[in-house]
């Protein structure tokens, strides 16, 4: 039995349940939503609209400016990932290559699939979905190793003539787009899951 | 597994709980250390409480919040090429970021490494201490574990070590790094950050606070 079903309200901060239309937790104090008020679902939509708007300019504005005494180059978070490979820290370049592509667009693809499922699922592919919205919040923070590693370059690497690393743009879009994602994913209410759709 | 109740909807609900993740009712029960109790629909683990564990948090928060006093402004990275030398320390790395449209950044990356774990240990040991002692929380100490709660995707320490890692192999061909004390402090912060998640049953805790300040 559900607490919905009840006709009770549980708060996802703590599990304490109450009645319907109470507007907040007595114990812990968290704002208390009902499943179906459909603004949980707005929000993961809207959050997750704004993520992928904003990585769009983070692959295409660099994310470092390198100058040493022959030249200036730049790079783009792709761009940096293939340096490394070529390089031959194929380890590396693979772990950026995923945390700054593949995770970041395998979150946007997975919430928006997530969000249109909800209602249309059998039981297993509920437990599938729950898992795999688990995994999309664990892995989210990860995505910022990026600008870590662009941070630590350019406060270390600052040799005046002999070597200059300056952050690109994209570090800050690429920042955006990393939290818009996360609030996306921590917008979406997992009880959705369970519910089926009525016409 | 809990037990999922037939008459539940006649329980008062102040002896149900509900699971966050699909809804379904449970009669409160009391979990035993080294207990796990997952949700009888979708398995998730609810309540998984462990011995000692107040203690254990407040040590590990306490020595949190020495580390990163000391991993702030220590030396960081050294780098040295052709003659020229440069130290950074982690204070500087955050403040990369700080020439012109890119300096709110900074103040994020500032709070994510640095702020928000510390926050986030502060605010366990004030709602975690007086239950370790046997005595009724803090006023407002609901307040300070839910902050807590909410802060937590948002402390990302272990994910700047592993920029830092990365950050090595960029740049270990072209100079010479080398390690200061933060980096390592940096390391271990990690660890106890790591420790410390895992010491927590959230809902026991949420048990406890609740039952500790009734007189």
């Amino acid at each position: 039995m559900t607490a919905q079903a009840a006709h009770l309200i549980g708060c996802r901060t703590c599990g304490r349940v109450w009645p319907e239309g109470t507007p907040t937790c007595g114990r812990c104090g968290a704002r208390l939503r009902a499943i179906r008020d459909g603004h949980s679902l707005q929000a993961v939509w809207a959050w997750l609209l704004a993520g992928m708007v904003c990585y769009v300019p983070a692959n295409l504005y660099p994310m470092l400016n390198t100058s040493t005494l022959l030249d200036k180059t730049t790079n783009t978070v792709i761009g940096g990932a293939v340096e490394l490979w070529q390089g031959g820290n194929y380890g590396v370049a693979a772990i950026v290559f995923v945390a700054s592509v593949m995770i970041p667009i395998g979150k946007f693809i997975a919430i928006g699939w997530l969000a249109l499922a909800i209602g249309h699922q059998n039981i297993p592919g509920r437990h599938r979905h729950l898992r795999l919205l688990h995994i999309v919040e664990f892995i989210g923070r990860w995505s910022m190793v990026d600008v870590f590693v662009v941070a630590i370059l350019s406060a270390l690497v600052q040799l005046g003539v002999v070597a200059t690393i300056e952050p690109g743009p994209a570090a800050a879009s690429f920042a955006l787009s990393v939290a818009f994602t996360m609030l996306s994913a921590q917008s979406f209410d997992p009880r959705t899951i369970w519910t089926t759709r009525t016409p | 597994m809990m037990a999922a109740h037939p008459t539940l909807s006649n329980t008062r609900p102040e002896q149900l709980i509900a699971c966050p993740f699909c809804d379904a009712l449970h009669l409160r029960a009391r979990v035993k250390v080294g207990q796990r109790a997952r949700c009888s629909r979708c398995h998730t683990v609810l309540m998984a409480p462990r011995a000692g564990s107040y203690l254990q948090v407040i040590t590990l928060s306490l020595s949190v919040v020495i580390l990163m006093g000391s991993a702030v402004f220590f030396p960081f990275l050294t780098i040295a090429v052709a003659g020229v030398s440069r130290t950074t320390s982690v204070y500087e790395v955050a403040f990369a970021y700080s020439d012109g449209i890119l300096q709110p950044l900074s103040f994020v990356v500032l709070a994510v490494i640095m702020l928000v774990p510390t926050l986030r240990a502060a605010l366990l040991i004030y709602a975690i201490w007086p239950l370790a002692h046997g005595r009724p929380p803090f006023a407002r100490a609901t307040t300070a574990l839910r902050l807590a709660e909410t802060a937590r995707p948002w402390s990302m320490a272990e994910v700047f070590v592993f920029g830092t890692s990365v950050a090595l192999v960029k740049i270990a061909g072209l100079a010479t790094v080398s390690l200061g004390p933060a980096f390592w402090a940096f390391c271990g912060l990690v660890l106890l950050l790591t420790l410390n998640e895992h010491a927590i049953c959230k809902w026991t805790l949420w048990q406890d606070l609740e039952d500790s300040a009734r007189p």
